[in-house]
């Protein structure tokens, strides 16, 4: 007879859970805990490779000369702007338009909710330029998109600059099957979602902006370029973009192979990779850059402008160049010879890319763990919450107060909400918490691993231990420290930490705020979905669980 | 006794007398025959290349390399069946529009300026290829689609792209098997639609498709066995693709040496493109083919090469009884001289051939003659005696 069918084995495995229940559980959270910390071990990890076919190997001639005309054109841009007090709009249309580019310009304007302490600004208003280079022989159907953002202070000069040199040295060439946008946006992501908004007929945010004027077809990839210095050591890449969502990994495998083959030196997260896997610092270094993006990822903000791109099915990153104190140092000229030979790539497809991972966490640029390798961590510690209901429902006493509580929740709901009941009513408000929260987590995790997986572990073990039984004070403040508040507040934290920043108390108490404050301005003007699943869903959850904590 | 004798020496007289002819009209078929010595009278090619894409620009060029050769050797387009499944030349992404380059050194543009595709895009598929090769075509067809072969046609059929163990990829949607190929060939020979079949495969594991054949008179060669991939030539950098596949990069240059008189036989092709220069092992298989191969030549199946033989005097070849002496005289003069046309163009010239080794002739008589002199001269002048000081 089979397992659940034959009374004796039932019985046999009803008393096994009940017996080893907490121990179990025990387990389960620790490997939980020890699979995660394992992705980031090398011999777990699989090295990356070029999926899609049509992108082939790096086997392509980059000829891009003009790295140094493409500097002085950044500061005539850096001259414009300060005289303009903003965007140069009249100079970026003249000069687009000289390199023979369709130029459309988009202006649009949002008052935020409440005043944005970090970018300081409150009503926003600015105008987009874009100009379209029209592939030579191609019909219009499909497009790539290059940007820059246009930055107030004196950043991101040098992004311009290269992007109107390389506008200028891709019109010369006729092999293009696609169209290229090339787009300078304004307060980089209100101006971006503006612009995309207005690209594809929607306005999810109550964004005001005109609507564009020129079109080119279906965007097929994308590229934002940060570039601040005229040379540069190191390039790093950004691949995290709203609510967690990652671009197909083919993109990062396009962009590693291309550093590989010029030799500039590339990073993710700000780190660059180690080839000591095997000792203790090159494994700390992995979890380190595994953990960042972890963080990053559970925000749920865009961390460049290319961010927003990812909710259209465009798969885009953002290119950023970094100074720092190394010897080598790379020009102008080399970075726009990689940006020529990602786009010749990308020019190659002949459809979306699709062929390689969209859930993978990269504990470096060459290695990756994709889904079906980093979910079971995230499995063990929602099989602890049903292990947690199959006590509950296995418990005899439970079927006679299941009967008298369904009894009381028909009859008087407001009566059962207020914590008054029979003895053993918690039992169902804890039975309906975990199955709760068994779902929440779930679908919270399928969106975005990272934020369901930090969530879990602080929340599965406070559903899977409250009882009204325990002592009342100690377990009340247990319950506080492992709050959703306090996860984000140790989530600040470790993030400073991990970025070799770290702050103080009272500094990190007000980073604190400032992220909450961005979650929900993120939220309005965007649509990340973290602060409400937070504020609606999962503080409910908490919430239930103190009210079991404090049951009379 | 002597009647007896008489009578059977009358009887023998007669007997050769009317068997003579027909040994003698024997003769005629067989000297007849002896114009057709391999057994064919035309030739056709159907070159097909299988797959789509911009980065399959390499089997766009294999065919057209083997396209090349084929009609530079001989065969006219009218008898070519030419399939391909994409434009590479007029493709977006050529940096070199209207070209088709199969060297990085962009020595030789395969596509050339006139080129006649039969089958195009969309159309290259595994219901039409077989159509086209069991000849079950609707009657609006043109007769550039079609394969129109006798029983006494040569016909090369040359198929690339991409490939599996038994199979051949169409157009990223469908794929041909072994057996069907087969049977096909089957279909061909039970409906004497060729005299001898040369089958070429260039893809990855190409030896799988030639495993199941079993029509007489085919020879087949692949550039791969099973378990073993294809492997590209070389990429350029320029134009961003790989430009050729290995096995069809030897081939052409193999080619590219044979002119329409060339003798070169078959098992020189099964030389073409060795482990040390392909890496995968190209295989080829005979056990169908009636003829041995090395007494076939590559332009059987590569040129159109007519069999022209000349002779000076009228021959009748209606058969009467009394013809027969004469011509018996007639043919012992004429076997005596054999003459040939005038090479009409300057092949060794017009195709860079590698230059012949010459076989090794004694000096002739005038630098013997040259030799002696000097000895003499010299002997003269020292005299005999001082041979000695020198030997």
């Amino acid at each position: 007879m089979g397992l659940l069918s034959d009374p004796n084995r039932r019985k046999a495995l009803t008393t096994l859970l009940t017996r080893l229940n907490t121990p179990i559980c025990v387990v389960c959270y620790l490997a939980g805990i020890a699979w995660f910390m394992g992705l980031a071990f090398e011999p777990f990890t699989l090295r990356t490779y070029m999926s899609e076919n049509a992108m082939g190997s790096t086997m392509v001639e980059e000829r891009f000369p003009a790295g140094e005309r493409a500097l002085a054109t950044g500061r005539e841009f850096a001259g414009h702007k300060r005289k303009a007090g903003g965007m140069p709009v009249d100079w970026l249309v003249k000069t687009m338009q000289d390199r023979g580019l369709e130029v459309f310009t988009q202006s649009f304007s949002r008052t935020l909710p409440f005043p944005d302490e970090n970018k300081e600004r409150y009503m926003v208003r600015g105008i987009n330029v874009y100009g379209i280079l029209r592939a030579p022989r191609a019909p219009r159907t499909e497009a790539l998109v290059l940007s820059a953002p246009c930055s107030p202070d004196n950043s991101n000069n040098q992004a311009v600059g290269l992007l109107l040199g390389l506008a200028q040295y891709f019109r010369n060439q006729i092999y293009w099957a696609k169209d290229i946008i090339f787009l300078v946006n304004e307060h980089d992501l209100i101006g971006m979602q503006a612009w995309l908004e207005g690209y594809h007929h929607t306005n999810i945010s109550g964004m005001d902006y005109t609507p564009l004027q020129g079109r080119a077809g279906s965007i097929q990839a994308a590229l934002s370029l940060e570039l601040s210095s005229d040379v540069i050591t190191s390039l790093d890449l950004i691949l995290e973009g709203l609510n967690g969502q990652l671009p197909n990994l083919d993109l990062a495998n396009l962009f590693h192979a291309f550093c590989q083959k010029i030799g500039v030196m590339c990073t993710i997260q700000g780190k660059l990779q180690r080839s000591d896997w095997d000792t203790a610092e090159g494994y700390t270094h992995a979890v380190q850059t595994m953990m960042l993006m972890v963080l990053k990822q559970a925000s749920g903000r865009p961390w460049g402008d290319h961010g927003l791109f990812l909710r259209y099915h465009i798969e885009a990153a953002t290119v950023r160049g970094v100074n720092s104190f190394r010897q080598y140092k790379t020009d102008t000229t080399t970075v726009g010879r990689l940006l020529e030979g990602m786009f010749r790539k990308l020019n190659n497809l002949l459809e979306r890319l699709h062929q390689s991972y969209f859930f993978y966490l990269m504990p470096s640029l060459s290695r990756f763990v994709s889904i079906g390798y980093y979910m079971p961590a995230f499995g063990l510690l929602a099989t602890i919450l049903l292990l947690r209901v199959s006590l509950h429902c296995l418990n005899p006493d439970m079927y006679k107060s299941w009967m008298l509580q369904f009894k009381v929740i028909c009859c008087s709901p407001l009566r059962f909400i207020s914590g008054e009941g029979t003895e053993q009513g918690w039992r169902v408000l804890k039975l309906v918490a975990l199955l709760y929260l068994a779902v929440l987590l779930g679908c919270t995790a399928l969106i975005n691993f990272s934020l369901g997986f930090i969530l879990a572990i602080t929340l599965v073990p406070v559903a899977a231990c409250v009882t009204p039984h325990l002592p009342k004070a100690v377990s009340a403040l247990a319950m506080v420290l492992l709050s959703p508040g306090c996860t984000i507040l140790y989530c600040v934290f470790i993030f400073q930490e991990l970025q070799e920043a770290p702050v103080s108390l009272s500094e990190g108490w007000m980073l604190f705020l400032s992220v909450i404050s961005q979650g929900i301005l993120d939220h309005s003007l965007f649509g990340s979905l973290v602060y409400p699943l937070l504020a609606l869903l999962v503080y409910p959850c908490w919430l239930l669980l103190w009210n079991i904590l404090f049951w009379k | 006794m002597a009647n007896y004798f008489t009578f059977l020496s009358i009887f023998a007289f007669i007997n050769v007398l009317v068997f003579l002819p027909v040994i003698h009209g024997n003769s005629f078929e067989t000297k007849a025959s002896q114009f057709f010595s391999s057994g064919h009278t035309n030739n056709w090619a159907v070159l097909v290349c299988t797959s789509r894409f911009w980065f399959n620009y390499r089997h766009v060029a294999n065919v057209l390399s083997v396209y090349r050769s084929v009609k530079r050797l001989g065969i006219p387009d009218s008898h070519i069946v030419l399939m391909l499944a994409d434009d590479m030349a007029c493709n977006h992404r050529n940096p070199k529009p209207a070209t088709v380059f199969s060297h990085k050194n962009m020595e030789l543009n395969v596509y050339g300026d006139d080129v006649e595709v039969d089958y195009r895009g969309y159309e290259v598929t595994v219901e039409n290829f077989l159509r086209v090769l069991t000849g079950r075509l609707p009657q609006s067809t043109p007769r550039s689609k079609r394969l129109l072969s006798d029983d006494r046609s040569n016909i090369l059929i040359y198929l690339t792209g991409h490939g599996g163990n038994g199979f051949l990829k169409f157009q990223d949607s469908e794929e041909i098997s072994n057996v069907e190929l087969a049977d096909a060939f089957e279909q061909m020979w039970q409906k004497r639609r060729y005299n001898e079949l040369l089958f070429i495969i260039d893809t990855c594991q190409g030896a799988s498709m030639y495993e199941r054949f079993y029509s007489p008179n085919i020879m087949a060669l692949a550039s791969s066995q099973v378990g073993e991939d294809s492997l590209s030539h070389q990429p350029d950098l320029a134009i961003g693709v790989h430009l050729m596949d290995r096995y069809t990069f030897y081939l052409l240059e193999f080619l590219e040496d044979i002119h329409p008189a060339s003798q070169a036989n078959m098992n020189d092709l099964f030389k073409v493109c060795p482990k040390s220069q392909c890496v995968s092992t190209p295989g080829h298989r005979t056990d169908l083919f009636l003829r041995d191969p090395g007494s076939v030549l590559i332009t059987d199946f590569f040129g159109s090469v007519r069999k022209v033989e000349i002779t000076r005097e009228a021959i009748n070849l209606t058969t009467t009884a009394e013809q027969p002496v004469e011509v018996t005289s007639v043919r012992r003069e004429v076997k005596s001289e054999a003459l040939s046309y005038v090479d009409q163009l300057p092949v060794a010239e017009i195709i860079h051939q590698k230059p012949k080794q010459k076989d090794w002739h004694p000096p002739d008589g005038f630098i013997l003659g040259l030799w002696t002199l000097i000895l003499l001269v010299f002997f003269k002048t020292y005299g005999i005696k001082h041979l000695k000081h020198i030997f």
